[in-house]
């Protein structure tokens, strides 16, 4: 495997970075879908096991992981629907660009509202 | 006489005729697994943001979420029918994009076998579970419930 291929068109562009990010949030939602349902398992085992543990993520720490968890999740979610759009439609190759911009528009335009309220249910009690 | 090997072009007329295989010989996995991704992925993008919006967004948000929440969530099969799609969709989407990542980056057979065997155990009984929960689910399982559904 060579160490250093020549440097191309695609090699540390957006479009390397966007698939880089792609994976990286890929499987941390994973890895968290893993122990989400295993959190949420606990409902059959008594309604106060349930509690306690959703209790102990009701703090600022657990709070903060959850706007992190959510900022992968909408990325993922809208690089993956450039993806598809790149795949099937006849002029997104050409206009990758402007969808890289979408993604992060949309990704802004949905995330700055989620933070605002998730932060106020964090802090405020 | 019997024990002629079998000419070329009767194995390439057999693969052509299909058994699952295309003209190389291989099977169409991948191209499934590629399309699957786009498929569950669309679907995914609207359950998963509609399960983060009425669990985050609505009411008191996190500090509204307990087994109460999730009583009155499942009292509705439209919630258990979501939950089930999402669980099976995210796992078998979230288990495709591991193995891609294994296929990858682990380039020892030994080592790719045994990281696709712990992510397929793993996945197999985080899916039955979830979905043993969403079907046995018991709101009552506390016999002093003061939920109303347990009155």
């Amino acid at each position: 495997m060579p160490s250093k291929p020549a440097g191309t068109l695609y090699r540390g562009r957006e479009g390397m970075w966007s698939w880089v990010a792609h994976r990286i949030t890929g499987v941390g939602i994973f890895f968290f879908l893993l122990v989400h349902v295993l959190d949420t398992a606990l409902v059959r085992v008594s309604p106060e096991a349930y509690n306690e543990v959703i209790g102990t993520y009701k703090n600022p720490i657990v709070g903060l992981m959850e706007v992190g968890l959510v900022g992968a999740i909408l990325f993922h979610a809208f690089n993956g629907i450039r993806l598809i759009l790149v795949d099937f439609w006849a002029k997104g190759p050409r206009n990758q660009r402007k969808l890289m911009i979408g993604v992060g528009v949309v990704w802004v335009v949905l995330f700055v509202p989620f933070v605002a309220r998730h932060l106020t249910h964090v802090f405020g009690g | 006489m019997s024990d002629i090997a079998a000419p070329r072009s009767s194995s390439r007329a057999r693969n052509l005729k299909g058994g699952g295989r295309n003209r190389s010989g291989q099977t169409n996995f991948e191209l499934y697994s590629w399309l699957f991704m786009r498929l569950s992925g669309l679907a995914l993008v609207v359950l998963v943001l509609g399960h983060l919006f009425t669990n985050l967004m609505l009411g008191d948000g996190i500090n509204g979420l307990d087994f109460a929440f999730v009583a009155g969530k499942w009292a509705s099969p439209l919630w258990q029918v979501w939950d089930l799609l999402m669980l099976w969709l995210a796992m078998l989407h979230g288990t495709n994009g591991m193995r891609t990542i294994i296929n990858d980056y682990a380039e020892k057979d030994q080592t790719r076998f045994w990281l696709k065997a712990l992510l397929l155990t793993a996945s197999i009984v985080i899916v039955v579970l979830g979905t043993l929960v969403i079907f046995t689910f018991d709101p009552c399982l506390d016999p002093h419930s003061t939920l109303s559904v347990c009155q």
